[in-house]
């Protein structure tokens, strides 16, 4: 049985790159509590050497030719970066 | 009003024979929009700046042959989470307010290379996240049916707009009903094609392995004309397979046709769907529509899919996966919501990721990225894609012995505001009767069915066999014919616009 | 100094940049030098909406490394997402592999051991940033983002800077003769992570590894091998643990520093991705891959000295570039003196290559031009003081040498008709040492041989100007 503390809580933020405000914290450990143990339920079936099923369907991928067949794309790149400069989006420093 | 009385086949004829210039139909839509958007609220963009242009294209695109195709000057409106050039996509979210495409989606080429008109883009629940389309963060959506009722979701203001006569044919996108549940709610047809059939490219995703753009109208063959147009392989989406889209012949079947095609045409209804969670309105409509079927010839029995009652946890788990990981290009980086003030790179992400996403794509999110962490992955994430192959085997094993599928869309009609979203679990489990062909990538469409003692309507679902749309039209058409006109939004007289 | 005894355990993650002419999910160029975010599109700078569509050549190039290190290759193999958030990860997930890599348990042979090699698989490279300290900032051009890579992850198998070298060396040779990737550690088309651990010698139990990053040279993974072994050993000696971390190589300062940050997380989520189906590898894929195999250097080197009889030394530089290899080849048989041609590439093209600071890749060429030059050589054509300037010409321009010869006047004069006529001035010049000649003075010969030549500026082939003397001062007597 799952228990949703504020350490899970933590480090799913810190996966998700997401803060929950203070007063909305116990909410939504008490929620996702009760969505994943719902979810448990699923341990009431037997899945024992089920091949897991990840695709939408079970088909083989359409592969490529190595062709360059896009144009200079900058201008479509860059057209929604919310901050810009000498064609690059910007973002803190990294290092 | 004439218009919207006829087929979208036949409006396409008038306007090719120029019985009704482009112009003129885009424009008794647009007055119906001027009249009724304002309470009903289905639409976020209108196609105001394009629009003149394209109808002039259109034209004299009908005029030199170009168009010529059986939806060529017909208008559509496009669900918000596909990717529409030079026009605003928002996928209902704070996150993407300004965001304009710098390309088409797959199907947005396909509708106008047909010589469709888009009128618009329609509001929905954000990243097509919820069941009411009141996730959106723009605004509500009303069903045309009753104001103070939601309209179903994600796909909430295409079928809105469809239901309501402000456009013959829209798109949606359906990930665990997202066209099904809405056109049930509104009284219209939505189909959701077998994964693969139709691109995805172009469409946000939200959960790779079962989203599916699906078509919207008045009726089957609405609808079906709009799927012929979209479906097919698609070189840019590498999922989509290389299977022949079966085309309609040119003439709409008459009556007789239609109801012929049920003859002998195997039904299941799998008695897990018409339980106590159904409300008791929604299972007579279907029994009423399994009576139907069984006096004109078709066999319809009741069997059992015991794991139908576990798809919705497996829905969650695989789709909250895959939408933390879509998700996390939103970072304010490329495109979109950019938090102002962040001194780190992690604070900008933070800040811009909890401003820029609502509540319900936050709880996803981090659902999602739970169930794929180190020491949960095998027991959440593993243990839903094991069961979604059991569940795929399980449907595999009905269709060796039926046709098709027989369940209601949603166990009860459209809710009041203001309600589905107060207990989330509550909430999902309202997709019961939809997920599990998303999980096993099915075909499946919603046929209106009944109207409850409230004046809203009820939907009959079919599924059918992967790449068997053809027979899900056939079985669709024909009860679509034995049940006879169904009443839109406005005729019914419940529509207080 | 170690109060004890510690072996050494290393093993290498290694990323090689393969050269198509197209990006791995899209059909963006990957040319270098190009101007910021030009050579992208929806796909790889995470559109909301794009779909990325595999390139074969990726999937092709896999299959021929994994062939070449004896690999087992997975007739289906799937794409993985793995999770981190990163701005030159434009979708904030790489698409990699981890559950179904392309390759499996291979080996290469080095010296006397061998690594054996525990996957490879295919990913997408990331992006660039350029940093602005002073501002603060960082930019983003995402022109290297979905560049194609193969990482090759090994055994910890070796124990030396030595191996790991020849390790490298090996894979890089393989590379280079598939034609799959460049393989240059200072461009970073191919990038070395190195995983070591210390243990007590002789123990059993392998001790914490550390993953060390930003080798740009052999020179600099030595040095970091070297380092990061001592460091561990003062650790363990001085009481303290050795910490699971990837640290940076700084190779100027000589050390390396925790990459470690509060803000990442190393769990990365990995899951398949939904987008691209499994990819089917065919038996008859793979066959017709494996009948399109090189020759490999070492084959190569053992079959030119065999065949050519050439020092098996001259063979193994002979055969460090496919390339060169080839013209060696080709020059060899063209001119049907393989030794001789061995020693021109050996000595001469080889000084010409480090003069100029190119790499055998970029020679031009063509095998006949350097063939005509050699059998000139071997038929007094032209003496070998003119001929090495001719053969630089030949290599820089490639020009015809007969021809360029001809009009330069470099050829050596043999017709006997011209030569006579020289020959005659001075046996009429030089009456008193004609004589002494015949008086048995055998030396004085020269002496003649070398005013023939000075007569025709150093041009006339000196066997026929020996023949011609010899002939003419017999008559004479």
């Amino acid at each position: 049985m799952i228990k949703i503390d504020e350490a899970v809580l933590e480090k799913a933020e810190l996966l998700a790159k997401l803060k929950v405000d203070a007063s909305e914290r116990e909410r939504t450990m008490n929620e996702m509590e009760k969505l994943l143990l719902y979810t448990e339920k699923l341990n009431e079936i037997d899945t024992e050497g089920v091949v897991p099923l990840s695709h939408g369907e079970p088909g083989e991928a359409t592969l490529r030719e190595d062709e360059v067949t896009n144009p200079d794309g900058k201008v479509q790149t860059l057209a929604n970066v919310p901050e810009l400069r000498n064609d690059c989006p910007v973002v803190p420093k990294t290092v | 009003m004439e218009l919207l009385q006829m087929s979208v086949r036949a409006m396409s004829e008038k306007i090719k024979s120029k019985a009704l210039s482009v112009k003129e139909t885009v424009d008794a839509l647009q007055m119906k929009l001027a009249e009724k958007e304002p309470m009903l609220g289905a639409f976020l963009t209108i196609n105001d700046m394009q629009l003149e242009q394209r109808m002039d294209e259109v034209q004299k695109g009908i005029r030199s042959g170009r168009y010529a195709g059986p939806l060529a000057g017909v208008p559509i409106a496009i669900k918000d989470n596909i990717c529409t050039k030079g026009l605003r996509t928002t996928c209902g979210s704070r996150m993407l307010e300004r965001f304009v495409p710098a390309y088409d989606a797959t199907v947005v080429q396909r509708l106008q290379d047909a010589g469709m008109i888009i009128l618009g883009k329609t509001n929905m629940d954000e990243f097509a996240m919820g069941s009411t389309t009141e996730t959106s963060a723009f605004r509500l959506t009303k069903n045309p049916w009753n104001m103070s009722h939601v309209p179903g979701g994600s796909s909430g203001g295409s079928c809105a707009a469809v239901a309501a006569g402000e456009v013959p044919l829209a798109l949606g996108s359906d990930t665990g009903g997202s066209v099904r549940q809405p056109a049930a709610f509104c009284g219209v047809v939505g189909l959701k094609p077998t994964y693969g059939r139709v691109s995805r490219y172009g469409l946000v995703a939200y959960a790779s392995s079962m989203d599916q753009i699906g078509p919207i109208g008045r009726t089957v063959a609405d609808c079906r004309a709009l799927y012929e147009c979209v479906a097919g392989y698609d070189e840019k989406d590498a999922t989509t397979v290389k299977r022949e889209v079966t085309k309609s012949l040119g003439h709409e079947p008459n009556v007789e046709e239609r109801i012929e095609k049920l003859k002998g045409m195997r039904f299941a209804v799998p008695k897990e769907y018409l339980g106590e969670g159904t409300r008791e309105e929604v299972r007579e409509a279907v029994k009423g529509a399994m009576k139907l079927l069984d006096r004109n010839g078709a066999v319809v029995e009741e069997i059992s899919l015991p794991l139908a009652e576990y798809a919705v946890a497996a829905y969650y788990i695989i789709a909250c996966a895959e939408a933390s990981s879509n998700l996390s290009r939103f970072d304010g980086v490329k495109y979109g919501y950019r938090a102002e003030g962040a001194e780190t790179l992690h604070e900008m992400y933070v800040k811009s990721r909890s401003e820029g996403f609502g509540e319900e794509v936050k709880r996803r999110i981090l659902l999602g990225s739970f169930a794929l962490s180190e020491g949960y992955y095998d027991a959440y994430y593993l243990k839903a894609l094991k069961v979604r192959r059991l569940i795929r085997e399980a449907f595999d094993k009905v269709f060796e012995n039926y046709d098709c599928i027989l369940t209601p869309t949603a166990p009860t009609t459209a809710p009041k505001f203001g309600t589905a979203l107060k207990d989330p679990l509550l909430m999902y489990l309202q997709d019961a009767d939809t997920v599990a062909v998303n999980l096993a990538g099915l075909p499946a469409i919603s046929v209106p069915c009944g109207i409850d003692a409230e004046g809203l309507p009820i939907g009959l679902q079919l599924i059918g066999n992967a790449f068997c749309e053809e027979t899900l039209f056939a079985a669709a058409e024909g009860y679509e014919e034995l049940r006879g006109k169904f009443p839109t939004a406005w005729e019914q007289g419940r529509e207080r616009l | 100094m170690a109060k004890k005894q510690y072996d050494t355990v290393i093993g290498l993650e290694v990323h090689i940049e393969l050269s198509t002419e197209t990006k791995i999910f899209c059909g963006c160029a990957t040319k270098f030098g190009a101007m910021p975010n030009t050579q992208t599109c929806p796909v790889c700078t995470g559109m909301p909406g794009s779909l990325p569509v595999l390139n074969k050549k990726v999937v092709e190039a896999a299959i021929a490394l994994g062939l070449a290190t004896n690999s087992r290759i997975s007739r289906r193999t799937i794409f993985d997402r793995k999770n981190y958030f990163y701005p030159d990860n434009p979708q904030n997930y790489q698409i990699s592999q981890l559950y179904v890599p392309v390759c499996r348990d291979g080996f290469l042979e080095i010296e006397n051991k061998s690594v054996r090699i525990h996957e490879m698989h295919m990913e997408e490279d990331a992006g660039k940033l350029v940093h602005d300290e002073a501002a603060g900032i960082s930019l983003v051009d995402y022109n290297r983002s979905g560049v194609p890579l193969i990482e090759i992850v090994s055994e910890p198998d070796m124990e030396t800077a030595e191996e790991v070298i020849a390790y490298l060396e090996k894979l890089r040779m393989l590379c280079l003769y598939l034609g799959i990737s460049d393989c240059k550690l200072q461009e970073g088309s191919m990038r070395v992570d190195v995983n070591l651990s210390v243990k007590e010698a002789g123990s059993e139990t392998l001790g914490t590894r550390t993953e060390m990053k930003n080798l740009n040279s052999f020179k600099a993974i030595a040095r970091a091998i070297a380092a990061e072994r001592e460091r561990q050993i003062m650790r363990i000696e001085s009481g303290q643990e050795v910490v699971q971390e990837t640290r940076r190589w700084d190779d100027a300062e000589g050390v390396s520093y925790s990459m470690r940050s509060k803000e990442d997380s190393k769990d990365y989520r990995y899951f398949p991705e939904p987008d691209i189906p499994p990819v089917l590898i065919g038996r008859e894929w793979i066959d017709g891959i494996r009948n399109r195999q090189p020759e490999f250097k070492e084959e190569k080197a053992a079959r030119f000295t065999e065949e050519y009889g050439i020092p098996a030394y001259d063979a193994d530089i002979l055969t460090q570039s496919r390339h060169l290899a080839t013209l060696f080849e080709e020059t060899a048989k063209r001119s049907g003196l393989p030794k001789k041609t061995a020693n021109w590439f050996m000595g001469e093209l080889l000084r010409l290559l480090k003069e100029s600071g190119k790499e055998p890749e970029e020679l031009t060429f063509s095998p006949k031009h350097a063939a005509d030059l050699i059998v000139a050589v071997e038929e007094g054509k032209i003496n070998q003081a003119n001929a090495k300037e001719v053969f630089a010409k030949v290599v820089e321009a490639d020009v015809a040498p007969l021809s360029y010869m001809e009009q330069r006047g470099l050829m050596s004069l043999s017709d006997e008709g011209v030569l006579q006529a020289a020959v005659d001035e001075v046996l009429a010049e030089y009456p008193e040492i004609v004589e002494e000649y015949r008086s048995g003075k055998d030396k004085v010969f020269g002496f003649l041989v070398g005013q023939v030549m000075k007569k025709t500026k150093g041009k006339a082939d000196p066997g026929t100007v020996n023949g011609l003397l010899r002939k003419n001062l017999s008559r004479f007597a």
